[in-house]
């Protein structure tokens, strides 16, 4: 099962160090990890993904909230939240396929060509998860040469409004 | 007024109420100590920062004070690695401070560096970089504070050479607020209700107790919800003396060198109430195999021990002591245990703890009679072994805080230093370290630090010739063959005592076990007394591994 949270931190040196150390320690899988500072800048977000059951993902809250830097955690597996992940891709393009790559990217939403190279074409695309994947298997056929990723970041949906 | 960093924190120890530290110096902690030569805070010189730590620690367990240990940069830090480690595994308050290299130095592999707080991470509550003089008198209040309240654990203070130079403004912070640390000491009543019901119709209910009990000083409030409820209790290692083992509903120790009776009552139990422990391996034996039918109260300040090793029907996150006080109000009637007790009671008389009593020196022989000369009235320290375990089956526990023993990370060379630490902390106690001829030689050079400062610490030497409990695993399972468990070459311990300044006797017959014992008590420094024991005795009851706790080997008289 995968699982986000969204954990609040003191914005200081270590704290990232301490994080990933626990989840290395403790053998628990981590599938990306974004940090940031928030509109308080002495408190930073990481938004960890990860995966286990739920006694796992039991462990891991209770172990984030143990280390003294943790100020809180929120699970948004059990909340609706918005989530963005920026990526870059990188597709090895012919020249007869140059044009059907470009109409691929103008059809989704979020997706942009960021650079035009000479044997490649490199996309930019801000989505949700569905949405990151989903252009990854469009644009697989063509060749993939490289793919960098932030990670995901979420943000609760106020429902107060 | 200005001060400087080495003096703001040598106030900040005084105001903390610091009686004694333990340490050693170096290059970067010139400047303390300069301050240190003038403070009427007791140093305590080890010969090893292990040692320092394994005192600091010692002295903590003992007291239930934070302990205080320094090191100098890189070799020093890395030497009390150790002793935090040991602390942390068994939740031991301590304050550790370590000297840095300059702060402009860090990162670049300057002489003695070592990156203290990324080495320390794993084994601390928590650790600080003083970077800036301004921030240290908030970090040492911080430090104490998180040291000793919540799950007590070491917190590390790695402090720079430049920073101790600094000058600022002094003033110790009166409070601490620390938004993102809050333990939670109340236990949720509405679970508490649960645990009493639980508790009032249970048939076969146990109580399995742990550390925690001493820690919070719980030990009032379990004897009497014990005594209400005619709830027998067994304890972990590190829970002995948290409830007094002359106690009809005493169990003794569970686990792997449990009593028969402690593991089969839990293994038949369809209730174990535990209160400051954590369902440890050494505890649990085979996990899926354990308390088949039990349900489970778990009472423990630290979240994270609920639910992790098996699974709980009622969980309640806070402080042992509280919250059982609270249960034994809501407890309305007693459960009805009396055939339970007959059946313990039956266990007990059949497979009580045992020993050849013939005319050779056993080592078990030589625990029982530190017991009877002391009157019960020893705090005993141990090593790590065979040593550990007599120590832990054969004296008879009364009273919290005379039990100090590595349990979690199980650290021969331990106990040694720590009862000087306890000695320390405790100036009148008649203080024993029981010791293996393997373990002792890891801080044998703390021999000084006793004769030095006039502790009157007791080492008995259980020696048999060999790495004990590695031996008896090799004897058991691996077919007798003793790769590298025989000690040849041991020291003459007598010799060696005697080099150090301190008294040697050796003991090799039953009949003078007692007389040496009493010579030992009236000699007012240090002692080793060096029992030549039995070479292949075995320390049983005992769960192999792998197995549920119930199937153990020697356990039948
Ligand atoms: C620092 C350290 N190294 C290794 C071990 C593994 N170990 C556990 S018990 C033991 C033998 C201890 O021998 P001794 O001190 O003579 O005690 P005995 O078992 O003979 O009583 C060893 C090597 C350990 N616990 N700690
Ligand atoms: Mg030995």
């Amino acid at each position: 099962m995968k699982y986000t949270l969204s954990v609040l931190v003191e914005n200081k040196s270590g704290v990232l160090a301490h994080v990933a150390g626990l989840f290395s320690a403790r053998g628990f899988n981590i599938d990306s990890l974004a940090v940031g500072e928030t509109e308080d800048p002495s408190i930073s977000r990481m938004t960890i993904v990860g995966e286990g059951d739920e006694r796992t993902m039991d462990q891991v809250k209770k172990q984030l909230n143990k280390l003294i830097d943790v100020i809180k955690i929120y699970d948004l597996s059990r909340i609706q939240f918005i989530d963005r992940e920026l990526m870059l891709i990188r597709v090895v393009i012919t020249p007869k396929d140059r044009e059907r790559v470009i109409d691929i990217v103008d059809s989704v939403r979020g997706a942009s060509v960021a650079d035009v190279g000479d044997q490649t074409l490199t996309v930019e695309a801000t989505g949700d998860q569905t949405m990151v994947h989903a252009l990854i298997e469009l644009l697989r056929p063509f060749g993939i040469k490289e793919i960098v990723r932030t990670g995901k970041i979420a943000m609760a949906i106020n429902n107060k409004k | 007024m200005k001060m400087t960093g080495a003096k703001i924190l040598i106030e900040s120890l005084r105001k903390e109420k610091v009686e004694v530290m333990f340490g050693y110096p170096g290059g970067v902690l010139l400047p303390l100590f300069d301050v240190l030569y003038d403070s009427p805070i007791k140093f305590i010189l080890t010969r090893h920062e292990q040692g320092a730590a394994h005192a600091a620690d010692g002295y903590a367990r003992a007291t239930g004070k934070v302990g205080v240990c320094i090191a100098t940069s890189g070799p020093g830090a890395t030497n009390l690695v150790t002793g935090i480690a040991t602390a942390y595994m068994d939740s031991v308050p301590m304050v550790a401070i370590t000297g840095q290299v300059k702060t402009h130095l860090i990162g670049n592999d300057a002489f003695q560096e070592a990156d203290v707080t990324g080495i320390t991470r794993p084994i601390t509550k928590h650790n600080y970089l003083v970077k800036d003089v301004k921030d240290l008198a908030k970090i040492i209040k911080e430090a104490f504070h998180i040291a000793a309240t919540g799950r007590p654990g070491p917190v590390l203070i790695d402090l720079p050479v430049d920073v101790q130079m600094q000058e600022t403004k002094y003033q110790y912070p009166k409070e601490v607020s620390i938004r993102s640390y809050k333990p939670t000491y109340r236990g949720h009543p509405g679970q508490i209700k649960r645990a009493a019901k639980l508790i009032e119709t249970s048939k076969r209910p146990v109580l399995y107790t742990g550390g925690g009990i001493i820690i919070s000083g719980a030990h009032k409030e379990l004897k009497i919800l014990a005594e209400k409820c005619k709830i027998p209790v067994t304890t972990t290692l590190l829970g002995l003396g948290g409830f007094p083992e002359t106690n009809k509903l005493s169990l003794g120790m569970l686990g792997m060198h449990g009593t028969v009776y402690a593991n089969h009552s839990i293994m038949e139990s369809d209730l174990i109430i535990a209160v400051g422990a954590r369902f440890d391996d050494r505890v649990t034996g085979r996990i899926d195999a354990f308390a088949p039918e039990a349900k489970v109260i778990h009472i423990d300040i630290d979240p994270t021990s609920l639910s992790k090793n098996i699974r709980v029907d009622i969980p309640i996150v806070g402080d042992a002591r509280m919250i059982l006080s609270e249960l034994v109000q809501r407890i309305r009637k007693a459960p009805e245990t009396a055939a339970w007790l007959k059946r313990i009671g039956e266990w007990k008389k059949r497979s009580p703890l045992f020993y050849k009593r013939d005319n050779k020196l056993r080592p078990q022989y030589v625990v029982e009679m530190i017991h009877e000369v002391t009157k019960g009235k020893a705090i005993i320290a141990t090593e790590v072994g065979q040593n550990q375990m007599w120590a832990a089956q054969h004296y008879i526990y009364t009273t919290p805080r005379t039990f100090i023993s590595s349990g979690g990370l199980g650290t021969m060379g331990y106990g040694f230093p720590a009862a000087i630490g306890v000695q320390l902390g405790k100036p009148k106690a008649i203080v024993f370290d029981v010791a293996g001829d393997g373990s002792i030689q890891m801080n044998i050079q703390e021999l000084t630090t006793a004769v030095v400062n006039k502790l009157p610490v007791k080492i008995a030497i259980l020696n048999n010739g060999y790495l004990g409990m590695v031996r008896q695993w090799q004897e058991l399972f691996y077919k007798k063959r003793y790769a590298h468990t025989t000690l040849e070459g041991n020291p003459d311990f007598v010799k060696v005592a005697e080099a150090y300044g301190a008294v040697g006797i050796r003991v090799k017959k039953k009949a003078d076990v007692k007389s040496a014992l009493k010579k030992a008590l009236k000699i007012k420094g240090p002692v080793v007394l060096d029992f030549i024991v039995e070479g292949e005795e075995n320390v049983f009851p005992m769960v192999p591994a792998g197995e549920a706790i119930n199937r153990m080997i020697g356990g039948m008289a």
